[in-house]
């Protein structure tokens, strides 16, 4: 009989860090094929379309790369958290704590044309700073668990700026329940020539800063070690909350940039629903990413294809929109499976002398008639 | 296949209890083990040896069925036998003792042998596993209270929990990887007595241990292995000695310690009625240690000495009492500034708190220093500098690793040790903490540390030598203070320690006021 087993790996090949995450997509658009066809459409037909309507047109290019801008704040944000060991699950509150203060500043009357651009991303970024570093405190200080006030953190937020929009700062001039929208100097200039506002510009330039600092700096090196051994990296005399807290500030900045980049580039308010769930997205691309942030890059690309493409596909085939969060939380899931694979071998296993006899009754085991108390062989 | 002509009562005709043919295991580019034979037969005490990475914990692990072979056969008594698990290999009578206990704490010793525990006749019963726990003890010497919490039980204690767990299960051959390395002298001897009468019982043991002096007076074979080969196996009928060991193991003759008298300077570190909060407190510490001087700490595992080593590493806040460098005191130690003060630090743990398994070999040797240049100018790491301080380091210490990209965790034991005092002894330090530097690492590799360690005294340094390795203390120590329960119980000049001193004030037999 064979079998398949797992054996430490001593190297990790560099190949496997870039077939990990395309196998774990395919692996998981195989698995998603079965609604697909649950849902009476075509498989091919369906994914295509899902792939592929983001080409069509110059614009749906542009809204593609206006979706991944978000998302690729958010993979940064989550990445340089998890790389410090700093569990945050909490992007989705951070953007919001950035939009909130972007839109804020963007409002002001007072504030000089020129310099309300600026102004918003420094008070996004410092908004989804302060944010994220309550709950760092908390775990550095006090060592409360950082999964769970990351993540109810996020409800906080989210409806305490709902509680906000109802009440104080809804906007007078519509009466729904958004927040005035910001002066017009406010709005996101363009990128010459791409047509895309120029949060996307900054995505990318974030994700090389973030490449570069993780790789190339002090600091980067001090996350990189904490995560990986706090226990070393003390002993080397790194201050291991100090670090985190670090960690944490940068990460929320990243995210509140994510909330900068909805309110000054297609927003231009805040709404309560303004995130649908980037924070949380962002989970999966910085694991997509294999936690590097310039795997992030493709990563939110992707999953802006994914997300821009459910639309076209639900109205041509019947297949329900929803199927992009499934693929989501399946690629998640696909991933987190797959990195196995970079730490472990699997080998298909022989047994080391041909079997004796078919059924394992049929296998004396050598010590049967000692009354050693051991089983037989067989399984 | 000589292995039944050493014991005689075992007639050669009888097929021997293990046998181990052509077995070959490849892990990548590494050949780990190359086409060995090994044989144990009935009444068979077998001594492996050899280096790190020579191939012996993987050739067992290929036994105990944790790896997979890629080519060879194991027989059980004459017949092939297919392992594919550990359950396999206790299935049939293969039983192993990991350098790490497998035991729950928590639990009595009857509970952790019941643990798992399935048998062909279903669940073994408490009536049944109590009356085996008493034949066992008394058949082997594995006195054991069945009732007690195996986490109050000391190191021996849990290893003879390990030890009956396998015979409980009806092992009949028992591989003990490093069984000594945390023992006192007495536990060691208490393990050999119960070894030698299960071999006296017609079982096969197997012992992988470092310490070449045990492994002459325990056993009756001893086979050595070099680069994944069986490279000698001899009857150890008295004709072996530790060098000819020594010289198969690494191919090389090696050279005693040497270590010249030398009149000790003025102190350099001193420990004054320090105390300090821990799992084990430490209580009112005072220690000197002084140029050119070789100070070890003794003492059975979880006496205090890592604390001791924790509070001079800087690690380990003290409570009251004062530490000084150099003659000055240090108001606020930390890692920095112990650091900063000229201390090399070796900590116990090699991978969990010197360095970082995940990073490259070139950034776990830049650790303490990557603020500094040249390993990093204003917060940008200089990564040039960074590769270049690793690879001096490999050159100058013989580190066998693919390079200073090798990821740190992929070093072995002795190869991480060198590395790491390649990194605290590249700024000449005054002082080096070296906690259990020796422990789990070859010959060779043993033989390298001990010669850095004469160097730095020799060269007016001084080093605090923590160790469980008796042999180790007192090859190289100026003088030997022991550690009982958090304290120093004794503090001797090397001509006043004998073995036996030491060993009655380890196990906490006080001594009357000299």
């Amino acid at each position: 009989m064979i079998r398949v087993r797992l054996e430490r790996r001593e190297v990790t090949p560099a190949w496997l860090q870039v077939a990990i995450p395309i196998a774990s997509v395919l692996v998981t658009l195989v698995l998603c094929a079965a609604l697909v066809r649950a849902a009476g459409a075509d498989v091919i037909e369906a994914y295509r379309i899902l792939l592929l309507s983001t080409f069509r047109s110059g614009y749906d290019v542009q809204d593609t790369l206006v979706k991944a801008a978000p998302l690729l704040f958010t993979g940064l944000a989550v990445l340089v958290a998890f790389r410090a060991k700093f569990w945050n699950i909490g992007a989705e509150g951070q953007l919001m704590a950035g939009a909130v203060a972007a839109c804020f500043v963007g409002e002001r009357t007072f504030l000089p044309a020129v310099s309300l651009v600026p102004l918003m991303i420094v008070s996004a970024a410092l908004f989804g700073a302060l944010w994220a570093l309550l709950p760092a405190l908390l775990k550095v200080r006090l060592k409360v668990d950082d999964v769970v006030t990351t993540l109810l953190l996020n409800f906080i937020m989210l409806y305490g700026v709902t509680a906000l929009l109802e009440g104080p700062w809804r906007d007078p001039k519509s009466g729904y329940p958004n927040a005035p929208s910001v002066r017009i100097e406010a709005e996101f200039p363009l990128v010459p020539g791409l047509g895309v506002h120029l949060g996307v510009a900054l995505a990318l330039a974030a994700a090389l800063l973030v490449w570069w600092m993780m790789s190339r700096t002090t600091l980067g090196f001090r996350i990189r070690a904490v995560g990986h051994n706090p226990a070393a990296a003390a002993y080397a005399g790194i201050g291991v909350g100090r670090v985190i807290l670090t960690a944490a500030l940068v990460s929320g900045a990243l995210a509140g940039l994510a909330g900068a980049g909805e309110v000054g580039g297609v927003r231009f308010q805040v709404t309560s629903d303004l995130s649908s769930g980037y924070g949380y997205a962002g989970i999966v691309v910085a694991t997509l990413a294999e936690l590097n942030p310039l795997g992030a890059v493709p990563a939110a690309l992707f999953f802006a294809i994914v997300f821009n493409g459910a639309g076209t596909m639900a109205r041509a085939t019947g297949v329900p929109i929803y199927l992009a969060d499934v693929i989501q939380g399946v690629a998640l899931v696909t991933m987190v499976a797959g990195r196995l694979f970079a730490t472990y071998r699997p080998r298909l296993v022989r047994p080391l002398a041909p079997a004796p006899a078919p059924g394992p009754e049929a296998t004396p085991s050598p010590l049967a008639g000692r009354g050693g108390g051991v089983a037989a062989e067989g399984r | 296949m000589s292995a039944g002509r050493d014991v005689a009562m075992i007639p050669d005709a009888r097929p021997p209890l293990v046998a181990m043919r052509g077995i070959s295991k490849r892990f990548g580019p590494v050949q780990a083990v190359a086409d060995v034979d090994l044989s144990v037969a009935a009444g068979d005490i077998l001594g492996l040896l050899g280096e790190n990475g020579a191939g012996k914990t993987s050739l067992m692990n290929v036994l105990f069925g944790t790896y997979a072979a890629d080519a060879g056969t194991i027989e059980v008594d004459g017949r092939p036998v297919a392992i594919r698990s550990s359950a396999d290999a206790l299935a049939v009578g293969i039983g192993m003792v990991h350098q790490h206990f497998e035991l729950v704490p928590r639990h009595t010793v009857l509970e952790n042998l019941l643990v798992g525990r399935a048998g062909p006749d279903g669940r073994l019963t408490r009536a049944a596993a109590l009356e085996r726990l008493a034949r066992i003890g008394c058949d082997y010497h594995l006195e054991l209270d069945p009732d007690r919490l195996v986490g109050d039980l000391a190191i021996g204690e849990q290893q003879r929990v390990e030890i009956a767990k396998s015979l409980v299960r009806g092992a009949r051959i028992l591989v003990l990887d490093e069984p000594t390395a945390t023992l006192t002298p007495r536990e060691a001897e208490g393990l050999f007595r119960a070894l030698r009468s299960m071999a006296a019982r017609g079982m096969g043991v197997i012992f992988i241990s470092h310490k070449l002096g045990e492994v002459l007076a325990l056993t009756s074979r001893i086979a050595v292995m070099r680069h994944g080969r069986m490279a000698a196996e001899r009857a150890n009928d008295g004709s072996l000695s530790k060098p000819e060991l020594a010289r198969l193991m690494c191919g090389r003759d090696l050279a005693p310690p040497e270590k010249p008298a030398m009149a000790p300077g003025a102190p350099l570190l001193v420990l004054d009625r320090v105390s300090a909060r821990g799992r084990v407190p430490l209580r009112d510490v005072s220690l000197a240690l002084r140029e050119g001087e070789i100070v070890g700490i003794a003492g059975v595992s979880g006496n205090g000495q890592r604390e001791l080593a924790d509070l001079v590493a800087g690690i380990l806040p003290p409570a009251s009492g004062t530490i000084a460098v150099a003659g000055r005191a240090v108001p606020d130690p930390s890692p920095r500034r112990m650091q900063a003060l000229g201390i090399g630090r070796v900590p116990e743990d090699r991978l969990t708190t010197g360095m970082i398994g995940a990073m490259p070999l070139s950034e776990s040797m830049a650790l303490p220093w990557i603020d500094e240049p040249p390993f990093s100018h204003h917060g940008v790491l200089d990564r040039r500098a960074i590769r270049a301080f690793a690879a001096a380091g490999i050159a100058r210490f013989d580190i066998r690793t693919s390079g200073p990209d090798a990821r740190t965790g992929t070093l072995s034991g002795g190869n991480l040790q060198k590395a790491l005092l390649a990194r605290e002894l590249a700024r000449g330090p005054r002082i080096l903490l070296a906690a259990q530097p020796t422990r789990g690492i070859d010959v060779g590799a043993t033989e390298f540390v001990h010669a850095q360690f004469l160097a730095l005294r020799r060269a007016g340094g001084a080093v605090l030598l923590v160790s469980e390795d008796l042999e180790e203390l007192f090859a190289l120590s100026d003088r030997i203070a022991v550690m009982y329960a958090g304290r120093i119980v004794a503090d001797l000049p090397i001509g006043e320690a004998s073995v036996e001193r030491v060993g009655l004030l380890m196990a906490g037999v006080e001594e009357r006021a000299a």
